[in-house]
């Protein structure tokens, strides 16, 4: 009997080290360590969904603890013996409703959060967010900086307390788009484009990464998130067009065949590739032939002024972006051939 | 043409790890010292007649149990495979490739060739038995079903020498699993060992259903129903819905492979989320599927060990069914980043919440058997009790999972694998080692050894907490799921040594079961009671092991633990129930053909992994055949005399 008490308290103490660990592991943790205001609420939210959940937790441990000591089979055990006892409607009502009430709860914050941090919704600021179209090749991220028109691999500049709109698409299998310290993720997937909108609200080098699966050297894709301030963003940005290297088609071709890559930079970017790279899998779809044409004239004339407005034109009804989506019927129907370019299709 | 034959040979074969090697002499070695034994010892003729033409769903039921713990050998080993690889940063253990494999063959083994066959061998052993019936409904079709997931399961573990191995992960979401990303036969072994023994598991779910419905001893109402029986229909009902959906979904991926149909691809129309979506529709009732029975098992054990009535049995029969009625509405929750509108993601995320209201109920009911009982901590209860905390932490996980926008930042993270391993282990593994524990007297007749017993749960658990609880703080530190390495400075390091200790724990605890159960063998003390637990359905009023017709004469079903109050009536000094005369017991006999049939679905299914139509053809052919052999059979029951039946009956103790 002396042992099994001993066991007990030994398993206790397991489940009570299991819960300390998560708790001191707290601070260290980069998701409850955020930098934007996206991570800071979701942060919130786990918070508050922890806290509603220890309510229920800590209580039932308890009396599982006291219940299984207390009717433990043992000779001298005084507490009541009721074998035939099995039903009480009084009972049964209590803890049909306090998980109820829990959950309703929940779901209430659920909800509230689930509109309030709807990915593709604009973050408020009075400074013009700037976009990023994010692609996930094997097993490289390319990021495009439409406006500026750059693009980098396998690292990111963001200017610090800026709305920055993700655009996210694939040119292979689908992975995800993860920055935990600006907040979470979202899929990238091929043949649409899905929006992400996150802040970084001070300087720093965030750690960012594709959380989904997509084959042999998955795990090399790790990429950084630097935020700087709006001077240095410029800098960087002037430095980056000045430093020579442009990103052609051929050298894009090059860079979604399967392999690693360091980081790189580009001093200009083909017009309307992101939106070809989309395109390149919904025009098999059956999307009408103008489409592609389209988002190749509305990125030229982005160039001169302004993205607004004209940004909505590109992306084709996949997912979040599809409240963006254009009409599409009055475009293009001059059968114009296809762009026959295959974007790495084969691997 | 040398040249031909060694190009061949080197790319039939897996090659050029000496892992691989070993395991190919191991598997070697293995097969002739098994054919060696059965020749010596003249016992091939026993194999035949007794195991593997047997209908007798004890027998079948064993059968699943032994596949299923060497299932769980392997997809153990590819787990402490994998730990290694991550117990250090820039490790090179594992290949990247090797690495990818092994997590794939590790989840699908788990899921698919040890939890279900384990759950099926349960269902077998115990169902009949508690309702006091003969035999399932079919037990042609209960042979055939177990010859199917074995087959499934060798082809699928084939692939491991031969071929190559499935390296997509254990869903195998395209495009990554069409031929543009793994244009090995790796995907074409899942999809087939997948496909085969999902249709095994199909028919086992159209017979439990039916003989759940249709062979309840007389007397044995709704009301009556063992619960551990009424946690078998509510999975069963699950998998007659989710199964089919996995068939058609593997069959359009195979047909995108095969055939260059467009149904998931990049291009050409296809679309991976539809996979994606359909592979959830029955991957998440799937683990309601194997959680239910759990649930059932530790019913029944928490009222035995607690020498108490299960308390509030009709809110636990509706939160079953509940749940697997639920299981359905839920499963889009696997993949809310993926970026759909705000509205889709809260039905699915409150329809995953609302899940834990029956769930926390019967965490309660479970309490209050106990509460007011007498506990005695026996392994089953061991295993039973340690499994109340371990879910309730793994729900509440699961719970802050299902809230959309905070799941952004658990998803594919190790927060979210080391919750599924908490209700999964804890939940499903812990339950089934329970029903394992307690069922086992009645399968074989004599109990585990209790020590060794006690050992092996306490290395578990503890290796479990170990190992898991440091992949939720990794988890929320931004390790995602599926990294074959990390660096240095990701500071991962400790926990994840700190988890591979635990991996390595629960590693030595399987091998304390495997002592248990061999020190058992060696030195069993032969029940004789029958029930040897004091326990309360109608399983433990006959002889253990059970005889092959169960029970003499059909048992007439009073009360609820039926059982039980006989004791109770004879222990007052009433008189037992009156047993109706002897007579002759009608049972089913013998056949080969789901053996025969099953090793033609094999060359089907290894023919077309290759794309060999004239080996997949004569398989067809060779089920079409065994088919109507067996259709036009009519020789297929007997009678057991009365004399027989009294000789059996006096030598298990228990005189008619």
């Amino acid at each position: 009997m002396r042992i099994s008490k001993l066991r007990r308290l030994f398993a206790m103490g397991a489940v009570m080290i299991g819960i300390m660990l998560l708790g001191t592991g707290c601070k260290s943790m980069i998701v409850f360590d955020p930098k934007g205001p996206v991570g800071l609420q979701q942060r919130d939210l786990i918070y508050i969904t922890m806290l509603l959940c220890l309510i229920i937790l800590v209580p039932v441990l308890l009396i599982t603890a006291w219940i299984v000591w207390r009717y433990r089979d043992k000779k001298d055990n005084d507490a009541p013996y009721q074998p035939v006892w099995s039903h009480s409607t009084k009972l049964e009502i209590v803890w049909w409703s306090i998980p109820i009430a829990v959950i309703l709860i929940l779901a209430i914050v659920t909800a509230h959060y689930t509109y309030a941090l709807d990915p593709a919704k604009p973050l408020e600021s009075d400074k013009k967010t700037i976009t990023i179209q994010a692609t996930s090749l094997d097993w490289k991220w390319l990021f495009q900086y439409p406006e500026q028109g750059i693009a980098t691999v396998n690292y990111l500049v963001i200017p610090e307390k800026t709305p920055v709109k993700f655009e996210l698409t694939s040119d292979g299998p689908m992975n995800s788009f993860w920055v935990p310290q600006l907040g979470g993720m979202i899929y990238t997937m091929s043949g649409m484009a899905t929006t992400l909108h996150l802040q970084a609200d001070e300087p720093g080098n965030y750690m960012g990464t594709g959380a989904n699966f997509t084959g042999r050297d998955f795990a090399k894709m790790a990429f950084t998130a630097k935020a700087v301030s709006q001077t240095d963003f410029d800098r960087w940005v002037t430095e980056a067009k000045a430093g020579g290297n442009a990103l052609s088609e051929d050298g894009y071709q090059m860079l979604a065949q399967p392999g690693t890559a360091g980081r790189l930079t580009f001093a200009s970017i083909p017009s309307g590739l992101f939106e070809r790279i989309v395109h390149e899998y919904s025009m098999s779809r059956g999307a009408p032939p103008g489409y592609t044409l389209k988002a190749k004239t509305l990125s030229e004339e982005k160039e001169s002024a302004h993205t607004e407005e004209s940004e909505g034109g590109q992306l084709p009804p996949g997912n979040n972006a599809q409240k963006d989506a254009p009409d599409v019927r009055g475009f293009g129907q001059s059968g114009h051939p296809l762009d026959h370019r295959h974007m790495n299709h084969g691997k | 043409m040398i040249d031909r034959l060694t190009d061949f040979v080197s790319w039939f074969f897996v090659t050029g790890d000496p892992l691989i090697y070993g395991a190919d002499v191991a598997i070697v070695l293995t097969t002739a010292a098994i054919v060696f034994v059965l020749t010596y010892f003249e016992k091939w003729g026993w194999l035949w007649r007794e195991w593997l033409t047997t209908v007798d769903h004890k027998r079948v039921g064993i059968m699943y149990i032994i596949a299923s713990l060497l299932m769980l050998f392997r997809g153990g080993v590819d787990a402490l495979l994998m730990r290694t690889q991550l117990a250090f940063p820039d490790l090179k253990f594992l290949s990247p490739e090797h690495y990818n494999e092994v997590f794939t063959t590790h989840g699908v083994i788990m899921i698919l060739f040890m939890a279900m066959p384990l759950m099926f061998g349960l269902f077998n052993i115990a169902v009949p038995l508690q309702l006091g019936a003969r035999d399932v409904a079919f037990p042609f079709l209960n042979s055939l079903s177990f010859w199917l997931f074995f087959i499934g399961a060798m082809l699928f573990n084939m692939s491991f020498v031969i071929g190559g191995s499935a390296n997509a992960g254990w869903l195998s979401y395209p495009p990554l699993s069409e031929m543009t990303g793994s244009p090995g036969v790796g995907e074409d072994f899942y999809i087939w060992g997948v496909q085969i023994s999902g249709i095994g598991s199909l028919m086992t779910g159209i017979n439990f259903i039916v003989t759940i419905v249709k062979m309840r001893a007389p007397g044995m109402t709704w009301s009556r129903v063992p619960i551990f029986t009424w946690s078998v229909l509510s999975s069963c009902i699950a998998i007659i819905v989710a199964f089919p959906v996995l068939t058609v979904t593997l069959a359009l991926l195979f047909l995108d492979r095969f055939l260059g149909a467009h149904f998931f691809t990049m291009d050409g129309g296809g679309n991976a989320m539809m996979y994606v979506n359909l592979i959830w529709m029955w991957g998440h009732p799937e683990v309601y599927i194997v959680v239910l029975p759990a649930f059932g098992i530790f019913s029944e054990v928490v009222a035995t060990f607690s020498r108490k009535r299960l308390f509030g049995y009709g809110s636990m029969v509706f939160a079953m069914l509940s749940i697997s009625l639920m299981a359905y509405f839920t499963w889009l929750h696997h993949f809310f980043t993926m970026g759909s509108g705000a509205n889709v993601n809260i039905f699915f995320a409150i329809s995953t919440m609302i899940i834990a209201i029956p769930t926390g109920v019967k965490i309660f009911n479970w309490l209050f058997t106990m509460f007011r009982g007498r506990i005695s901590f026996q392994t089953p209860m061991l295993w039973t009790v340690a499994f109340i905390p371990c879910f309730i932490v793994g729900g509440m996980t699961g719970v802050m999972l299902s809230v959309a926008p905070a799941d952004f930042q658990f998803h594919n993270s190790y927060f979210l694998i080391a919750h599924f391993h908490q209700v999964l282990i804890g939940g499903v593994a812990f339950g089934y080692f329970a029903g394992l524990y307690y069922w086992w007297p009645k399968m074989f007749g004599f109990k585990l050894n209790e020590t060794i017993g006690k050992w092996a749960f306490w290395i578990w658990n503890i290796g479990f907490y170990v190992c898991f609880m440091p992949q939720y703080v990794v988890g929320l530190d931004g390790m995602t799921r599926r990294l074959n390495s990390y660096s240095w400075d990701s500071g991962w390091w400790a926990l994840n040594f700190t988890s591979t200790i635990g991996g390595f724990l629960m590693g030595i605890g399987f091998l304390f079961q495997v002592w248990q159960i061999a020190h058992s063998i060696k030195f069993m003390e032969k029940d004789t009671t029958g029930d040897p637990w004091g326990a309360r359905t109608l399983e433990w009023s006959i002889p253990s092991p059970a005889p092959l017709y169960n029970f003499a004469t059909t048992p007439l079903v009073t009360d609820r633990d039926d059982w039980w109050e006989e004791k109770e009536r004879i222990a007052a000094g009433k008189m037992p129930k009156a047993k109706p005369e002897l007579e002759p017991i009608h049972m089913p006999k013998n056949s080969p053909i789901p053996f025969i049939q099953s090793i033609c679905w094999f060359t089907v299914g290894f023919g077309l992994v290759f794309h060999w139509l004239w080996i997949a053809i004569p398989g067809f052919i060779g089920i079409a055949v065994t088919m109507l052999v067996h259709s036009f059979n009519y020789d297929t029951d007997y009678y057991i005399p009365v004399d027989e039946i009294q000789r059996t009956e006096a030598k298990a103790g228990r005189g008619a």
